[in-house]
């Protein structure tokens, strides 16, 4: 890792009491992030993306214990960050993008009361200068009649105006960092390219640092710098966007990919590409490579040590070391 | 597939009422505005469009679930209105997004999936439970599922107790909406073979609405385009994915992202958010976010034309 990273995360853990014993849903992931990159996280549901994130805001409940060996914002250490610091970095330097902009804005405050607010609680802020700001924003987003959107309500908009809403206020301090999680997944397919395009200049424009956290990898495609994917609380492979979708090596990935039908290529009406079976219990013991359950290639070494193979920043964890099987591959 | 429409809409219009605000007046909204759409047996027809262009209440009216304010659906050429609801349920059933609100989590699977045929006092007990097993079987589900109750089982497994309690009745029509939407990319890719494998071993007739345009492309015989209320193109899967027409047609393909990287984020050209459906804009009820619109756009609703089973409504076509 680089003296110039923005973010650094090495061997970060998460774990989970329940009544049946501890759930260990993130186990000793590494990623780190230079100014104005844009990491997409890409998982299915369970698989501990968004854990990660709200492990890195510091919004994780209480019970919840995180560990890692590194885990560094701009050479501030926030593992075991004090509260305060943890305040004065969410929102002015960090600041977070959620699924649902209908949950995460409030009903009862205008969009200018929320906006102006998240300028308003860092210092030497006045309520002019955050107004006109928040105004900006809105154009900037490209929301029309900013001024006047100012003293709306949440309810007023439509999904995709809300989502907008979220962006501008995320971006209301300049952070450094922003993590979007699932941003466009509630929107429909027309709104969603306008909101990433959005995202993705207003990040060029301002050289932040973007995590991204996503099911899909048509977004990912289309947005990272880098990808990680992540599978049941692990980074399985991780590289520059072209090299994992080019040459994807890890089973899951490429098992991933071929399930997608795609127009022109994929057969019409020909079955897709499938990944049987479940996603483990992460309760207890998790040792192996913790995708062998459902892997076609599957051997005795895979309950072993895994081991990861790199090739410049592209790597991956499989005991099959050219991790590249075509030829016993089912083609979809 | 034949010729013959065993599901026809003939110039339906739903419209409800609706205030706006706290002391707002009534006014209508009308959901789908004069819509005649056949469905053929054993077809695939996808229904495609934005969130909020009316295509779950033509669901919700094929199903019987909501009677249309204008213009009548028919079943095999017999109106449905006036027909019984319980014979039209064994002939039509849903399957919808979210297995997760979907499926009474109070209730064990075995129940859940026999209660239509309780309901419509098929057969006796021990008949009632063999054709649960062997729907369960059709579905890909083990016996021992019967006595889990929802909150036990995945979202994929979910919507396959939901496919199983639409099928369990030996419906020839099925609607489709979103069936795929909520869940995992691996799961939505095993569903989709399980609906195109039952369709294909029952041929059953499928509604299928999506927003997800590769899905639709991939399942379906034809498509409609569904805007404000209206169908604005239908044509062959093949030609629409080749050759779209209507230019709302081509910015929804345009945002299709498939993952290949280094392409970009597409500009659709659709400017403007979606429109309001109590106010909606003059002449073509499109030309706001369409980047082709001239004043004949703003000023006249287009003509539909029709030429077998193709269609487009918009002002840049003079025939089809």
């Amino acid at each position: 890792m680089s003296e110039e990273s923005l973010l650094s995360v090495q061997n970060l853990r998460i774990d989970i009491p329940t009544a049946s014993g501890t759930l260990k849903a993130v186990r000793g992931i590494n990623f780190d992030l230079k100014r104005g990159e844009t990491l997409c996280i890409v998982g299915e549901s369970g698989s501990g993306k968004s854990l990660t994130s709200l492990a890195l805001m510091g919004l994780l409940a209480p019970q919840i214990k995180t560990s890692a060996d590194q885990m560094d914002f701009d050479r501030i250490d926030l593992r075991g960050a004090s509260k305060s610091t943890m305040r004065s970095l969410r929102g002015a330097r960090m600041a977070m993008i959620f699924q649902e902009p209908m949950t995460s804005l409030n009903p009862a405050y205008t969009i200018g009361d929320q906006l102006i607010e998240a300028r308003m609680l860092h210092p030497n802020k006045g309520r002019a200068e955050a107004k006109n700001r928040a105004i900006e924003l809105l154009e900037k987003v490209g929301i029309t009649a900013a001024a006047s959107r100012l003293s709306q309500y949440p309810h007023q908009l439509s999904g995709g105006l809300r989502q907008r809403v979220m962006i501008a206020m995320a971006l209301m301090c300049e952070p450094e960092l922003i993590i979007a999680d699932e941003p466009t997944t509630a929107l429909d397919v027309t709104i969603q390219s306008q909101i990433l395009r959005l995202l993705v200049d207003l990040g060029r424009e301002m050289n932040t640092a973007m995590i991204l956290i996503t099911h899909d990898l048509g977004v990912v495609a289309r947005v990272a710098d880098k990808v990680a994917v992540m599978y049941a609380g692990e980074l399985v492979e991780t590289g520059p966007v072209a090299d994992v979708f080019e040459r994807s090596s890890h089973p899951y990935t490429r098992g991933l990919l071929r399930c997608i039908p795609l127009p022109g290529v994929t057969k019409r009406g020909a079955q897709l590409g499938t990944i049987p079976g479940i996603v483990p219990s992460l309760v207890g013991d998790v040792s192996g490579c913790v995708f062998r359950t459902r892997c076609e290639h599957v051997t005795a070494a895979c309950r072993g040590e895994i081991p990861a193979h790199t090739s410049g920043k592209h790597s991956f964890r499989c005991v099959h070391s050219d991790g590249r099987l075509e030829s016993a591959e089912r083609t979809a | 597939m034949s010729d013959k429409a065993i599901l026809e809409l003939r110039n339906v219009s739903k419209t409800y009422q609706i205030k706006q605000g706290l002391l707002g007046k009534m006014k209508p909204l009308t959901a789908v505005n004069d819509v005649s759409l056949k469905l053929h047996r054993g077809e695939v027809l996808g229904l495609v469009g934005e969130s909020g262009c009316g295509k779950s209440t033509m669901a919700k009216i094929l199903l019987g679930l909501e009677a249309p304010t204008h213009g009548e659906v028919r079943v095999d050429g017999e109106l449905i209105k006036g027909q019984d609801r319980l014979a039209l349920a064994r002939r039509i059933q849903p399957i919808f997004q979210d297995p997760y609100s979907s499926l009474n989590p109070r209730k064990r699977i075995g129940d859940i999936i026999s209660l239509p045929l309780r309901v419509h006092k098929i057969g006796d007990a021990a008949s009632q439970a063999k054709a649960v097993r062997e729907i369960l079987d059709v579905v890909g589900l083990p016996s021992r599922v019967l006595n889990s109750y929802p909150n036990q089982m995945s979202g994929g497994q979910r919507q396959r107790v939901a496919i199983a309690r639409a099928l369990v009745m030996k419906p020839e029509i099925v609607i489709c909406d979103e069936p795929t939407s909520a869940l995992d990319v691996s799961v939505q890719s095993q569903i989709l073979n399980l609906l195109a494998d039952l369709q294909s071993e029952f041929g059953l007739s499928y509604l299928f609405i999506s927003h997800n345009l590769a899905v639709v492309e991939h399942l379906a015989n034809r498509v409609a385009v569904m805007y404000l209320g209206r169908i604005v193109e239908e044509s062959t899967v093949e030609r629409l994915f080749e050759n779209a027409r209507h230019p709302y047609t081509s910015a929804l393909l345009k945002s299709v992202l498939t993952p290949e990287p280094g392409l970009g984020i597409p500009d659709t050209a659709l400017g403007m958010e979606y429109p309001n459906p109590v106010n909606p804009p003059s002449g073509c009820h499109f030309h706001p976010r369409c980047p082709k619109a001239t004043d004949i756009c703003r000023s006249q609703s287009p003509k539909t034309l029709f030429k077998d089973q193709e269609r487009i409504e918009c002002h840049l076509y003079d025939d089809i």
